[in-house]
């Protein structure tokens, strides 16, 4: 068998590890009153998730070795490692406060990050001189690291709100904590629209003319039925969707359409999943789960949300913004640039000093604090798919 | 009582410092960042630099430095052939230069073109007789800053600039500043 | 200024919350950190005398207490922060490499938005004096917040002892009463303390025992890092610390480098951009998707030289050569103070062109003769065999037709293009006029008997190369590097402390740490664990 697809098994081995682990992580919190089977459980829960990791680690070496280079040069690498580093960071601090719960809502979180990755080109591609340093495994590394671990924080940050938002009546706070869920639904919703169309084999190609006199007009795959179509775009694929409408001028770039197409036909899907659990639930999500976390101790969990931050937030800036001016200096000859990757690592880092001083010096604990994790983890979200996809600049791995 | 006195005192003195040096570096951090793109250029009023560049048509010197007219007023012209208005300006120089030389003012044309060919060319058909040097590696050109071109520095008898313009200039202009930088007698 | 004594005896400075020595909430000052008789007391700065919140009188004082307040600190981050993402939304106009100018790209490309986004100024955020003066404010406040806070927290851990005030321990999140707890269990936790690396100090048998005190001063020292990292941002506009220019070199060419004061010269040998194979099984996919090239390398090999001479500008100077190496991106040549980098290129400008002569009426056209031209320099003159004579009457490096006259528009050989004189043995005097460019062959009088034409042609390479001098590097490392240490010490280690009372009937216990309670608390179990005195109380999760 050949190397590259020993370590495509092996990322699907760990997955689905991941996937098994969070059952059980789940499983510790129906034993009621048994402390023992529970602590059994979550023994089990969390030598599964070990096994996992270590496939995934397997994984990387393999493709490293398949590569000639460390895999965190493109999107799909990248933001694989950024779900393995979340496994490490979630099995560091289970070992601390031995917290089952975490498991159970940050594996998921994992899950999601790992199957959004994969549905980028998996390919293993070249490297393009400005890569071609060790600043590239030192800086993206550490950065991943950094994030992962500020991502655990968000985890716990939501448990808390799960337990301690009134679910009584609808609000703001009931409100924005079901906007958190629908947004990782509507992640749900990117992966499972994009497989099934991919499954099919799905393909409309869109002809758009050139500015120029006399040039070819650019041609535009979408990969999903066109909800919206390219500026001044025509349809050639026969018996594929009609755009129901098209993207307005200043949306430039070949693939802004088909971008905005994806995130729109993510959206919907994750609306028509969160409809169905509704649906089945007949409560909020949040209300849904509040009842299974009422032997959680608030402020257990309030600590290891700081805490997360308080161990990520140095790792963060070492990786995210010095050991990135480093190579910066070395590769374009200066360390800072304003290129907009760059200014959404230092609007994370800022973010999270006013978090650390809100809860320093003002107090902000608890609830307050929990909310500011999930923007937290929101920025940097933001980062890692819009600014790619989107903004995109020097970054632009896709 | 005097030991408070005192105290406080020294406590404003403190903090009148501490902010008047951190206002002084913002100051400075704004004042710079708004004048970055003037600085080290040549102004009117500093010393022409000293330079020495190959000539084309003068037959005994291999080379001119601009320390050879001193004393004398110097119209210092930067132009190529590939730059039609400085082509077009050539003409009134040629024009001006007999009677300024005697009043002692040189005209110093430096060629910015690779090889000398087009530049004997160009000489050849307008008959120019003021020397022109050529800078064919562009180190007095970027010793003068010049961007655009043509660019003109007129220094006077005293090695300073007294004007510098950039585009094109007209007859009358030309005089006009060649009278300003011609020695009195 | 009234200093506050304490029944302890202590004399505390104006507005101090909790005394320096024994902690007895000072009465009339507990607003100040907003504690409350049936609360818990907040023990940030340990109750610690902040200067900001007393001096308030003249003008440079209120400046002063606006950038001490921590609140002020946050919304200045804060704005920061949202500033700087409103730069993101389109490209900065240093960054978004268009030829037009920014009053017409942003209205162009983003319409109506685009059009008010640039009217606001935010085409140029980053450089703008707002932003600049929101990075400075956050400067200001952090050396002033810092000092405020600095001095009397330094002060209250140094004057503080083992006896503390009642009051003051019953408010502590961690606190327990042992009323069963003899001297031996006592001397029991006190070894227990020892064991857990705690220090342990006594004053009339009460005991206060302390660990990872340094944890206090990581904010000052992070905050001193970013302090000297914007002092090293501020040095760059000092120009003798820092340059920044560009070149091109041409492959063969020697040239001196900008900004080095004609101190240093470089000569490129040789530029070449590698692409990987197509054919490499390992990428062929990627490759593939990716258009068919990716690039692998650009490289410049460079020779370096220093002047030896004081030779005037514009004269050819005396070199000698220094150094020889590659330029790759990523890998910058260095010399002195000076780094090279690798930064752009153009590839195939033309260096020579071969000709050949035949005459016009041959329909083989052989060539009589050919000549080669250097395109950088043509010599005005080739003489040919059988009595040929060829000389050129005007050269255009980068020919145009403007307004219907043959002109160069610049000096480098990009479509070069010639007007030859043709002299025969026939006719020497008259000579026939030829004009020869690429994919141009004119003859305009229609009457020549011989034809010039462009046989074959030799190209070069120009390198486009970068040259930085940046000596605030080492301040903005060392900067750097200072933060780094001072987040580590501050949130990887903790502060944390045990009171121990001794009452007529046993003792009491109290705890606190500036963070991770849960690690305070397992020393506490540990410590308690053998002993007569029961695990202290979370206070706080009792008022749940």
């Amino acid at each position: 068998m050949e190397l590259s697809t020993i370590s495509s098994n092996l990322l699907y081995g760990a997955f689905i590890l991941y996937l098994i682990a969070t059952f059980f992580f789940g499983g510790t919190i129906r034993t009621k009153g048994k402390e023992k089977a529970s602590t059994r459980t979550g023994n089990i829960a969390i030598t599964i998730t070990i096994i996992g990791f270590l496939s995934q680690v397997g994984y990387f070496i393999t493709r490293w070795i398949a590569s000639h280079h460390a895999p965190v040069s493109n999107l799909f690498e990248f933001t694989t490692f950024f779900g393995m580093m979340l496994v490490l960071a979630f099995i560091v601090i289970y070992f601390i406060y031995r917290l089952n719960l975490l498991g159970l809502f940050t594996l998921p979180v994992a899950l999601l990050v790992i199957a959004y990755a994969s549905m980028f080109p998996r390919e293993i591609s070249p490297l393009i001189p400005a890569l071609k340093t060790h600043w590239l495994y030192i800086h993206v590394t550490t950065a991943a690291l950094g994030e992962a671990i500020l991502a655990v924080s968000f985890a716990a940050g939501l448990i808390y709100l799960i337990k301690s938002v009134d679910q009584s009546k609808l609000n703001k706070k009931t409100f924005w904590l079901e906007f958190i869920i629908y947004a990782l639904y509507a992640t749900i919703g990117f992966i499972v629209i994009t497989s099934v169309f991919r499954g099919i084999g799905y393909d409309s190609t869109f002809q758009i003319p050139s500015e120029m006199e006399n040039a070819e007009p650019t041609k535009v795959e979408f990969t999903l039925p066109a909800i919206t179509g390219p500026h001044n775009g025509e349809l050639i694929t026969n018996g594929a969707m009609q755009p129901i409408f098209n993207v307005p001028e200043w949306m430039s770039g070949d693939k802004a359409a088909s971008k905005l197409n994806t995130f729109i036909w993510s959206l919907l899907t994750g609306l028509v999943l969160y409809g169905l659990t509704l649906l089945i639930l007949r409560k909020r999500v949040a209300a849904a789960i509040q009842p299974y976390l009422t032997k959680v101790n608030p402020d257990l969990v309030d600590e290891v949300s700081y805490r997360a931050v308080a161990i990520g937030f140095p790792v963060f800036t070492l990786g995210a913004l010095i050991f990135a001016m480093i190579w910066a200096q070395q590769a374009w000859n200066r360390f800072w640039g304003w290129d907009p990757k760059e200014v959404w690592a230092l609007v994370t880092w800022l973010f999270y000093a006013v978090f650390l001083h809100l809860r320093l010096s003002q107090g902000w604990q608890g609830e307050r604090s929990a909310w500011l994790a999930v923007i937290g983890f929101a920025i940097i979200m933001f980062n890692l798919i819009a600014v790619n996809l989107v903004i995109a600049g020097l970054h632009s791995y896709a | 009582m005097a030991n408070k006195t005192n105290k406080k005192k020294k406590r404003l003195i403190f903090r009148s410092v501490m902010l008047t040096v951190m206002l002084a570096a913002v100051a400075f951090a704004l004042y710079s960042n708004f004048t970055e793109d003037k600085k080290d250029i040549l102004q009117v009023g500093d010393e022409a630099p000293n330079f020495k560049l190959k000539t084309i048509n003068v037959e005994d010197k291999e080379a001119l430095t601009l320390d050879h007219f001193e004393g004398k007023g110097v119209m210092l012209n930067f132009w190529a052939d590939y730059c039609p208005p400085c082509k077009e300006e050539m003409p009134y120089m040629q024009q001006l230069y007999p009677e300024y030389k005697k009043k002692g003012v040189e005209i110093l044309a430096v060629n910015l073109d690779q090889g000398e060919l087009v530049v004997e060319n160009f000489i050849d058909t307008h008959d120019l007789t003021f020397p022109i040097v050529q800078d064919k590696s562009g180190q007095v050109m970027e010793l003068y800053d010049v961007g655009s071109l043509p660019a003109t520095y007129f220094i006077g008898p005293d090695g300073e600039i007294e004007h510098k313009v950039i585009g094109a200039l007209t007859l009358d202009k030309i005089e006009g500043y060649l009278q300003e930088i011609t020695p009195e007698s | 200024m009234k200093n506050i004594t304490c029944e302890c005896g202590h004399v505390n400075p104006e507005g101090t919350v909790l005394c320096e020595a024994c902690g007895k909430p000072i009465e009339g000052n507990q607003h100040i950190n907003g504690n409350q008789p049936n609360k818990l007391l907040n023990m940030r700065y340990d109750g610690s005398a902040r200067r900001s919140q007393t001096y308030n009188k003249t003008f440079v004082d209120k400046i002063w207490n606006f950038f001490s307040s921590v609140k002020v600190g946050v919304w200045l981050i804060a704005l920061t922060l949202i500033a700087s993402a409103i730069g993101t939304i389109f490209p900065q106009e240093a960054n978004n490499q268009s030829p037009l100018p920014a009053n017409q790209y942003y209205e162009q490309n983003y319409g109506i938005a685009g059009k008010i986004y640039y009217q606001l100024g935010f085409h140029d955020l980053y450089g703008s004096w707002w932003y600049m003066l929101l990075v400075a404010s956050i400067g200001i406040s952090l050396v002033i917040a810092s000092l405020d806070r600095f001095v009397p927290l330094y002060r209250a851990l140094k004057k503080q002892k083992p006896k503390r005030h009642e009051t003051f321990l019953t408010k502590q999140r961690l606190f327990g009463q042992a009323d069963q707890a003899t001297e031996e269990d006592k001397e029991a936790l006190v070894q227990g303390l020892k064991k857990q690396r705690y220090k342990v100090y006594e004053q009339d048998g009460h005991i206060l025992a302390e660990k990872g005190r340094f944890a206090r001063w990581g904010p000052y020292v992070n905050h001193i890092g970013l302090i000297i990292f914007l002092i090293g941002t501020l040095l760059r506009f000092v120009p003798a610390m820092y340059i920044d220019e560009s070149m091109w070199v041409r492959e063969g060419e020697t040239k001196q480098i900008p900004g080095t004061d004609r101190q240093y010269y470089i000569k490129n040998e040789d530029f070449f951009v590698e692409t990987y194979d197509k054919d490499d099984p390992r990428y062929q996919e990627a490759i593939e998707e990716q258009g068919g090239t990716v690039v692998k390398n650009y490289q410049t090999n460079a020779v370096l030289y220093e002047r030896t001479d004081e030779a005037l500008p514009g004269s050819e100077p005396e070199l000698k050569k220094i150094k020889e190496g590659a330029i790759q991106v990523n890998r910058p040549i260095k010399v002195d103070q000076f780094a090279l980098y690798q930064t752009t290129y153009q590839l195939d400008e033309f260096k020579t062109m071969t000709f050949k002569i035949h005459e016009k009426s041959d329909e083989d056209e052989k060539e009589l003769d050919t000549f080669t031209v250097d395109l950088v320099d043509p010599k005005p003159e080739y003489n040919l065999e059988n009595g040929i004579r060829i000389t050129v009457d005007n050269y255009f490096p980068e020919f145009e037709m403007q307004n219907g006259e043959p002109t160069s528009v610049s000096k480098y050989p990009k479509n070069p293009a010639f007007v030859f004189n043709i002299f025969t043995p026939d006719n020497p005097d008259k000579p026939e006029v030829s004009f020869v460019g690429i994919g141009a062959n004119l003859d305009p009088s229609g009457e020549n008997q011989y034809k010039v034409g462009l046989k074959d042609f030799e190209t070069r390479d120009v390198t486009g190369l970068t040259i930085t001098k940046d000596l605030t590097l080492p301040i903005l490392g060392l900067g750097g590097l200072i933060f780094m240490i001072g987040v580590i010490q501050g949130m990887y280690w903790n502060h944390r402390r045990i009171w121990i009372h001794p009452r007529e009937e046993g003792v009491w216990i109290a705890g606190h740490t500036n963070k991770n309670w849960f690690g305070i608390k397992r020393d506490l179990e540990k410590i308690v664990e053998g002993t007569n005195v029961p695990m202290v109380t979370d206070q706080n999760e009792l008022k749940e």
